[in-house]
């Protein structure tokens, strides 16, 4: 991955990351967790909207928006579940507003360059490149309807 | 130096009261000297988010388990990382945790791999503790680090290898997975990722008792009479009985050790912790598919 594919926002999530020791990853990653935004009202009371992801251990449920040409995601989980909501919170803020290509785009192995696998464990770190996945899965279903 | 043990009635009626506490008991206890109260959780961040005042963390992935061969952590590792908590040969050590305990059990059994002696379960652990409005906070505890002794990890005592479980055949099996996953209908627990078995099913002769049955609706363990109407009763343990359980990946088997071998007092259990990611990927071990417990292989 380089600096032509990833987008302005994730780079500087990763080199955030990057420049801290193990210890303070979890802290950022617990700001991350907390400023998870709550659903817009129009989606709050349409469940059926969401798509759960299934790699993560804790109910953790994204929906993806394209509207006029940019994407928005958007993501609930449970307060009890910190590490999936800073997951989805990385994410809903790195792909807000891009382009539905500059999404795809984004490497599939973005989650493991974060430096969190010695920090909560590469099988957690796993739920994000599933949360990813669907987004580009979703993402492509949109377009192509 | 060890805390004096909880004495509340439903507690008494555990062969081994001593590795319980409730809720109460340890809202009175906490700062006392000798002891360490410890949060393990599935999740990682959780601790971070609000914690049992003074509670020092420890995760079952990142501090238990060796980084890079599937095993616990050595002497050393041990010896390390409980001092750094402040926790020495001889403290006190109450183990609380998320989803009813599971991790929490499962780091109580990896202490009883290095032999800590007087390490108990914060019994309903931190949704119950949370429910009854207890205090939570997430000011850093204060911890003076101590000196751990290197204590050898022993295994034989309640961990068995998957060849331990091959020659255990014939004795009573307890696979406390979900029914979907006894039968073979799938090979993760309902809602949980895939983990990488390649074959469904379960281990010929064991019984299904999934791990929950043992579980009150508050999180705490159930009655000895009722705990004892399941597991003598239904499954039809005996005194004596050489005991495996077993999971998906060792943690909620942990659960169901804790519960035969501490509440219900029977001696010889093991937790296999290599479980169906090991089990069900094995070339050649046999396999039952189905509600029933199938009969054993000809060997």
């Amino acid at each position: 991955m380089d600096a032509t594919t990833l987008p302005a926002r994730l780079a500087e999530t990763r080199d955030d990351f990057l420049a801290l020791g193990v210890r303070d990853r979890l802290q950022l990653l617990l700001e991350f967790s907390n400023e998870l935004p709550e659903l817009p009202e129009r989606y709050a009371d349409h469940p059926d909207l969401f798509e759960r992801v299934e790699e993560c251990q804790s109910p953790v449920f994204i929906f993806v928006e394209v509207d006029e040409g940019r994407v928005h995601l958007y993501a609930t989980a449970p307060a009890e579940s910190p590490t999936t909501r800073g997951f989805a919170s990385i994410l809903a803020q790195g792909l807000d507003g891009l382009t539905a290509q500059q999404v795809l785009d984004v490497p599939a192995d973005y989650p493991q360059s974060l430096g969190l696998g010695e920090a909560v464990s590469p099988l957690r770190v796993r739920g994000m490149t599933g949360m990813l996945a669907r987004i580009k899965r979703q993402l492509r279903e949109r377009l192509a309807a | 130096m060890s805390a004096e043990f909880d004495s509340a009635q439903k507690l008494a009626e555990y062969a081994h009261p001593e590795r319980l506490v409730t809720t109460a008991w340890l809202a009175e206890h906490l700062g006392e000297p000798g002891l360490v109260v410890v949060e393990s959780d599935e999740d990682v961040l959780l601790y971070e988010t609000g914690h049992i005042p003074g509670a020092v963390k420890i995760d079952w992935h990142t501090d238990l388990n060796d980084p890079v061969v599937r095993d616990y952590v050595n002497g050393e590792q041990f010896a390390a990382l409980l001092g750094s908590k402040g926790i020495a040969r001889d403290t006190t050590v109450v183990i609380y945790g998320d989803k009813n305990n599971w991790w929490a059990a499962y780091a109580l059994w990896v202490f009883t791999l290095f032999g800590h002696d007087d390490v108990r379960l914060l019994d309903g652990g931190r949704d119950l503790w949370i429910a009854e409005g207890r205090d939570i906070t997430t000011d850093a505890p204060e911890v003076t680090p101590v000196e751990y002794p290197v204590v050898e990890r022993d295994d034989r005592a309640v961990r068995a290898y998957k060849d331990d479980v091959l020659a255990h055949l014939g004795n009573p099996l307890i696979d406390v997975r979900s029914p979907e996953e006894y039968s073979g209908e799938r090979t993760t627990a309902p809602a949980y990722p895939e983990e990488g078995a390649l074959r469904a099913g379960h281990i010929p002769t064991a019984a299904s008792v999934p791990w929950a049955r043992a579980a009150a609706a508050d999180g705490t363990f159930k009655s000895r009479e009722e705990l004892d109407a399941i597991y003598r009763g239904e499954v039809g343990l005996q005194d004596g009985d050489d005991i495996v359980a077993y999971c998906r990946i060792g943690e909620r088997s942990s659960h169901t050790w804790f519960v035969l071998n501490h509440l219900l007092g029977f001696e010889k259990v093991r937790n296999y912790d290599g479980s169906w990611t090991e089990w069900g990927s094995a070339v050649r071990v046999p396999i039952v598919t189905g509600a029933d417990r199938g009969e054993l292989p000809a060997r």
